[in-house]
């Protein structure tokens, strides 16, 4: 791994880089002529932005993130769903991509489903959520799995590599959802608690590095 | 300098310092200070929806510290749960973070700090406002700087760093003795400052000069437990 020299850890206050070249990204601010780190995290220079990536904390929603959420309360033109943030997630009636009738909102999804939204906004009333793309929707099958959502780019790993190879070895599919829920579904049950435990491997030996080879061999040494 | 301190330290040194992050697992963000018998454990919880509802701010998010003595953290029991100092300390802790944190990114939620003390022998809320603001960073809440507490003092007439249980308290030599807890950032702005007892500005100055330097320590070992953390993740 080429760029470990350039990640540094960082914590609030501390002068990431200097000079009138640099432009502050997101987790950092510019004060004179330095960026200074507002966020406990990984620096990291890309070209000339410098961004800080939090090592822990609760998930802080994006916009374009697909997360998985469990339905909170249906109301007269949507749902409320609990995506693990403090602000309220709403899906509105018209982000469902075909007609639904205004009495029939249950039979789309009720309390107590979960479903793989799409956060489409984030205003000062809340979130907005979606479901008007591919693979999002209510969920009817599978197990979901919780884990740290800040472990999540390491379960996706490069370009989606680390997913991939889980996909392929346990003939799951897996959503993950930024917010540290992930969906698994396959075929059989068996495979579906070993995808679970193939993800739960990486979440405890995120910290090392070459982790898609070693996931490999803990794959290929537990499969029956 | 001619002064003697009971426990062999010289005026202008602190006790040992130590500083640990992430000791509770199931908090947000967490930390542990050390200042010679002084320990602090500071939990986060946040930020979260505010309730009860009447007490959500749409401006900006709310502060809430929640400082307690643990009943075997003195020699003498205490009784446990909220008392008039507790309050206070609770209070002075929310005044000495706020400046640094940017919550006005958090528009009706609120940030909950817990400060545990279980070991006790003077400077207890600088201890406490250490380890809370690791376990602030630790949590992964904007700050616009780390925050670093110490006190200094007087003995009698010199002025002193790092006051324990003895000097403190039972001091009464002379004019007696003087606590002063100070918080700086880590670019030497005060945000916190309390005085205990009498002085003159001449040598409050002092003081202050004396601490601000202290204080430069404790970032160090605030930065260093920060960073630890961070390479195992």
């Amino acid at each position: 791994m080429t760029e470990e020299n350039t990640r540094q850890i960082v914590i609030p206050g501390e002068v990431i880089a200097k000079g009138d070249q640099f432009l502050p990204g997101e987790g950092t601010e510019k004060r004179g002529e330095e960026i200074v780190a507002i966020k406990f995290g990984l620096a990291e220079e890309v070209k000339n932005l410098v961004k800080v990536i939090p090592l822990s904390g609760n998930y802080q929603p994006r916009r374009g993130n697909v997360v998985v959420g469990k339905v909170e309360n249906v109301t007269f033109n949507g749902w409320i769903l609990d995506i693990g943030t403090a602000e309220t997630a709403f899906l509105s009636l018209m982000e469902v991509p075909r007609y639904v009738n205004k009495d029939e909102l249950d039979e789309v999804m009720t309390i107590g489903d979960m479903a793989v939204v799409k956060i489409w906004g984030i205003n000062k009333r809340g979130i907005d959520l979606s479901i008007k793309s591919r693979g999002l929707g209510r969920i009817d099958q599978g197990i979901i799995v919780k884990v740290n959502p800040n472990k999540v780019p390491r379960i996706i790993g490069k370009e989606g590599s680390m997913i991939k190879l889980i996909k392929d070895e346990t003939n799951c599919d897996i959503t993950v959802g930024q917010n540290g829920l992930i969906w698994i579904n396959g075929d059989k049950i068996e495979n579906e608690l070993f995808a679970k435990k193939a993800v739960l491997f990486v979440c405890e030996k995120s910290f090392i590095h070459g982790l898609t080879d070693e996931v490999k061999k803990w794959l290929e040494e537990n499969k029956k | 300098m001619t002064f003697k301190r009971k426990d062999g330290r010289k005026a202008d040194e602190m006790r040992p310092i130590s500083a640990k992050v992430g000791v509770v697992p199931n908090a947000d963000g967490s930390a542990m200070y050390t200042s010679g018998k002084t320990i602090a454990i500071a939990a986060v919880y946040g930020p979260k929806k505010m309730h009860p509802q009447h007490l959500q701010n749409p401006e900006k998010g709310t502060l809430r510290c929640n400082y307690s003595m643990l009943s075997f953290s003195v020699s003498e029991r205490i009784r446990p749960g909220p008392n008039r100092r507790s309050t206070e300390i609770s209070k002075i802790t929310e005044w000495a973070l706020e400046p640094v944190l940017m919550i006005n990114q958090f528009p009706n939620m609120v940030i909950d700090v817990h400060i545990n003390i279980i070991q006790a022998d003077a400077g207890t809320r600088c201890a406490g406002i250490n380890a809370a603001a690791m376990a602030l960073a630790h949590a992964g809440i904007p700050m616009r700087n780390m925050i670093s507490s110490i006190s200094a003092g007087k003995l009698d007439k010199t002025i002193v760093l790092d006051l324990d249980k003895h000097e403190d308290s039972e001091f009464n030599e002379g004019e007696g003795s003087t606590d002063i807890p100070m918080t700086f950032t880590n670019d030497g702005k005060l945000t916190h400052i309390q005085v205990d007892g009498h002085i003159t500005k001449e040598q409050l100055k002092e003081a202050i000069s004396l601490a601000r330097e202290a204080s430069k320590k404790v970032y160090a070992v605030q930065k260093k437990a920060l960073k630890e953390v961070g390479e195992q993740q």
